[in-house]
């Protein structure tokens, strides 16, 4: 494309911006990373030792990642959380996959269209208004007919709503892709050697789908696990990491464990996004 | 109730209509037990919508379609003992060849071990013993041709289809295939349904061969009959190669018309099956090109024949199919099998040649609405 | 079951999930958050409809000053995004081989799934007074005293710039991807220059990918809370921030419902507007990303 002898010094300098940018993409990280291992009270220069106190240690002050309760049952709630997230996304977004692929019916634009919609709505008008539904409703049932439903309240059943209603869409869209790619005619020779449309289903089609929804499923996992915004207005008492590690942040003066935990966490989500990019790619060529 | 059990396959006025469009108009024939049957046309003429309605990924608008003697009209596509190779052969990517293979006799119920023995079984017949293992994408062109067949043959199919299978192939391996194709038909002695646009691959293959155009059969025949007797216009230009004159008739007589064509010439012709022409009529005649004898000025003509005066305008060297380009006095082009041996009595271009041919190697036809 | 009926009856079946999902989890609470935005309390546990909570925010400048001001920085934002990560995308997409493109991108995916809060969290490790880069500054003798980094509108755009430029990068890199590079070469053939065959061929081109960006980044950024709050500190006006202290603080959710419409349809109207001026439709940039 670009013309080798003339643009070599183009070339060099425009290489260099895209260093540059991988740094500049680095350098949080790194430095949220790094502290995690420095032997001081503070996350901060300058570096007074290498140390892994801010994990595995089991005493005040210096309390370890695998021994800060809070921190830990964070982490619990977060997985509980993305698991049930991303298994109810993935089921519907396959579904969804199948609907729009497959099926024809009037406004399939349209709705194709609100489908993605949740992707672009603001997360914290996606919490808010799930909250003000819930709300409504239980104070409703609880003013009018004394029934007292607890689910509806701020607790996990809202924060895994709220985070389904975006995630969904991801795993939508990432199934669709996927589905668009299928040959019909290996369904209809598995039905022409006699098997049934379920057992077509079950040997044929979700085999070859089954790299997207696994992408998918990591997908919504991590979106899930590291969400923020709409977690924050449905959140109740049992609390995610990201809520949990905010209140700490916002005290002034958090110790290294925050480091040893983000580190863990980049650790984790870079494993997982890597799964999710192996998992996809093609093995056999085309 | 059994009405035709020599008939592996019938259909009796087919059609099916796609709104205001008939797909297959009114399409009726038996094909006996064991034979090579082929439905030959052009894209779009409704082969492959037969095809799948015989398969049952299409309901007739209306007829019957009876295999074995029983209508299967209402039987879903699963249950019908009519197997099919598609065109892309369908071969499923996520299994090896073995379970391709097994996937049929698997949903039949059948047992471990008698699936075994009988896929072994299929694979030696189509002597890819080994092959079990792989998967199917390190498979030949013309291996997978070979998995595809044996994966429906495996499940003894009362009726085979095949929708162009050779499309995908180079020249060479097509041209082997088709003689494969033979044989596996004679060894598994199973009655063949063989679609394609490609007439030589029908002429070849087939003991029977219907021409089908814009949803109808337009004949049905062996491929002689098909190429020596053709009953309309359209199997006349599409079955094999053909110099195609447009022309009027100037008089009948019997068997035989005069014609005069536009390029100017008067002709004898033979009336093409089933036609009854009158002076007047705007025709089409057809003449093959074997049959036209391209000589140097100066020789005798064909007896009973016509001739015609030209220049050679180029020679199609093709071994030994190799033809010579005749421009007549009128500016047409007339193409002529010819010999050419290398030697000295080779045509040459610029050459006066005199073209002849018997009248009853001429066939006319009404001119109508017969385009392929 | 006919062929038909089956159809049907799968059809119910994949649309049921389809619309509980949407109709529950989006349009319901959308409706109710417009019904409550619109209700005015008149006494204790009693209410009226009425545009109370509209008003309240028209006359108050604190309010419509904040949004305008999340609104601008937003585009600008946008603006940034686009310039900076569209030579990023065309490197990925055109120039890297074919193995250092899978590792670029998926170097690109890492800081997306690692959450906001740790990417805000070392920003300011590295940006505060005692941060990194104002040590490491003091260090090398460059400036005597500490140097205070974080709590500037500079500061929060460079943070949200980075947070939102990969949801830039990566509808680009898919777009350019399925660039055929003969049209590129063809430019050049024809005697375009570099700039020319960027202008004319390359963008045109890739304008559904980046409207498809634009739109993304900016509703990212808009509703974006947890990096303005963390590298701007109490008084950075950010809406959402305006919301949440409607919501929590305030507990006056009326009003927090009002100004969460407000932000929806003020950003909405940005998007609309800027998918006019570029030509496109919202239908054919779904489409194509």
């Amino acid at each position: 494309m670009l013309n080798s002898d003339k643009n070599w010094g183009f070339l060099l300098g425009y290489r260099l911006y895209v260093l540059a940018f991988f740094v500049f993409l680095a350098a949080p990280l790194v430095a949220a990373g790094t502290f995690a291992f420095n032997d001081s009270l503070f996350p901060a220069l300058p570096w007074q030792g290498f140390t892994l106190d801010w994990f595995f240690n089991d005493s005040e002050p210096k309390l370890g990642v695998f021994h800060d309760r809070r921190l830990l049952r964070g982490v619990y709630y977060s997985f509980v959380i993305a698991a049930l997230v991303s298994t109810l996304s993935v089921a519907v977004g396959t579904s969804n996959a199948f609907l729009f692929v497959r099926h024809d019916f009037p406004a399939k634009n349209v709705l194709y269209i609100v489908m993605v919609l949740p992707l672009v709505i603001p997360g914290v008008i996606l919490g808010i208004s799930i909250l003000l539904l819930a709300s409504s409703v239980a104070n409703t049932l609880d003013d009018g007919y004394g029934i007292d439903i607890g689910f509806l309240r701020p607790g996990i059943f809202l924060v895994v709503m709220g985070q389904f209603s975006f995630i969904t869409t991801i795993t939508s869209l990432v199934v669709t892709a996927r589905l668009r790619k299928f040959d019909r005619a290996l369904e209809e020779a598995a039905l022409n050697l006699g098997a049934s449309r379920a057992r077509v289903l079950a040997t044929v089609t979700l085999p070859f789908l089954r790299p997207a929804m696994i992408a998918a499923g990591i997908v919504a996992f991590l979106v899930s696990f590291e969400n923020f915004n709409t977690t924050l207005f449905l959140v109740g008492s049992e609390s995610p990491l990201t809520i949990t590690m905010f209140d700490r942040m916002a005290k002034a003066g958090s110790t290294p464990v925050l480091n040893a935990m983000s580190f863990l966490l980049i650790l984790g989500s870079g494993g997982l996004a890597l799964l999710s990019v192996l998992v996809q790619r093609d093995r056999t060529p085309e | 109730m059994n009405s035709s059990p020599d008939y592996d396959l019938e259909c009796r006025n087919v059609c099916k209509t796609f709104g205001p469009i008939r797909a297959v108009d009114d399409v009726s024939f038996e094909i006996p037990s064991g034979s090579f049957f082929s439905i030959l046309g052009p894209s779009g003429c409704g082969k492959t919508t037969l095809m799948r309605m015989i398969a049952g990924f299409e309901d007739p608008s209306s007829g019957d379609i009876q295999i074995k003697g029983r209508s299967v009209v209402a039987v879903p596509p699963n249950r019908r003992n009519v197997k099919m190779v598609f065109q892309h052969l369908a071969l499923f990517p996520m299994m090896n060849v073995y379970e391709n293979i097994a996937y049929g006799l698997r949903c039949n119920g059948v047992g471990k071990a008698e699936i075994g023995r009988r896929v072994n079984d299929v694979l030696e017949r189509i002597a890819l013993p080994d092959v079990g293992e792989r998967e199917i994408h390190q498979l030949s062109g013309g291996q997978k041709q070979r998995i595809a067949i044996a994966r429906c043959m495996v499940l003894d199919p009362d009726v085979l289809l095949l929708d162009e299978p050779l499309g995908a192939l180079d020249l060479k391996l097509r041209e082997a295939m088709k003689i494969e194709l033979k044989l596996l038909q004679h060894q598994f002695n199973t009655t063949f349904v063989y679609i394609t646009h490609d007439q030589s691959e029908a002429l070849v293959m087939s003991d029977h061969v219907a021409v089908m155009n814009q949803g109808r059969f337009e004949q049905i025949g062996t491929p002689q009959q098909l190429y020596h007797n053709p009953a309309s216009a359209f199997v006349a230009g599409f079955v094999g190669d053909a110099n195609r004159w447009a022309g009027r008739v100037v008089d009948v007589d019997a068997d035989y018309v005069r014609v005069e064509m536009d390029a100017g010439l008067v002709a004898t012709a033979a009336v093409g099956a089933g036609q009854s022409l009158r002076p007047g009529d705007p025709v089409e005649v057809f003449v093959r090109p074997e049959f036209i004898r391209a000589e140097r000025t100066g020789g005798a003509p064909e007896a009973g024949g016509d001739t015609l005066a030209g220049v050679v305008d180029s020679l199609l060297f093709n071994g030994a199919n190799s033809r010579v380009l005749v421009r007549s006095d009128r500016s047409e082009l007339i193409e002529a099998d010819v010999t050419l041996t290398g030697g000295p009595d080779d045509l040459k271009p610029g050459e006066a040649v005199r073209l002849s041919w018997s009248a009853d190697q001429a066939k006319c036809f009404a001119a109508g609405a017969d385009k392929p | 079951m006919t062929q038909k009926d089956i159809r049907r009856l799968s059809l119910i079946l994949l649309f049921a999930p389809f619309a509980l999902w949407i109709v529950l989890l989006i349009v319901l609470p959308h409706i109710g958050m417009g019904v409550i935005a619109l209700r005015e309390k008149v006494a204790p546990r009693v209410y009226e409809f009425g545009f109370g909570n509209f008003i309240d925010f028209a006359q108050e400048p604190i309010y419509w000053n904040t949004l305008l001001r999340t609104g601008s920085m937003s585009l600008l934002v946008t603006a940034l995004a686009l310039v900076i990560g569209f030579p990023i995308a065309y490197y990925i997409a055109k120039i890297a081989g074919r193995r250092s493109r899978g590792a670029l991108f998926l170097i690109c995916l890492i800081p997306l799934w690692v959450s906001d809060l740790i990417r805000a969290f070392g920003w300011i490790l590295l940006l505060r007074e005692t941060g990194v880069i104002s040590s490491t500054l003091q260090a090398i003798g460059l400036i005597d005293g500490p140097v205070e980094m974080l709590y500037n509108d500079v500061t929060v755009v460079v943070g949200l710039v980075y947070t939102v430029i990969l949801f830039m990068i990566v509808p680009l890199v898919s777009t350019l991807d399925g660039m055929d590079n003969a049209m590129i070469e063809a430019g050049y053939n024809l005697g375009g220059s570099g700039l020319t065959v960027l202008r004319r061929i390359i963008i045109p081109y890739a304008m559904p990918g980046i409207v498809a960006g634009c739109i993304i980044v900016f509703m990212l950024t808009a509703g974006s809370y947890l990096t303005p709050i963390l590298l701007g500190g109490k008084y950075s006006s950010w809406f959402t921030e305006t919301i949440y202290e409607q919501f929590i603080t305030r507990y006056n959710w009326e009003a927090g419902a009002a100004f969460g419409f407000l932000l929806l349809i003020f950003t909405s109207a940005v998007v609309w507007i800027g998918l006019r001026l570029s030509g496109q439709t919202l239908a054919a940039t779904v489409a194509k990303s």
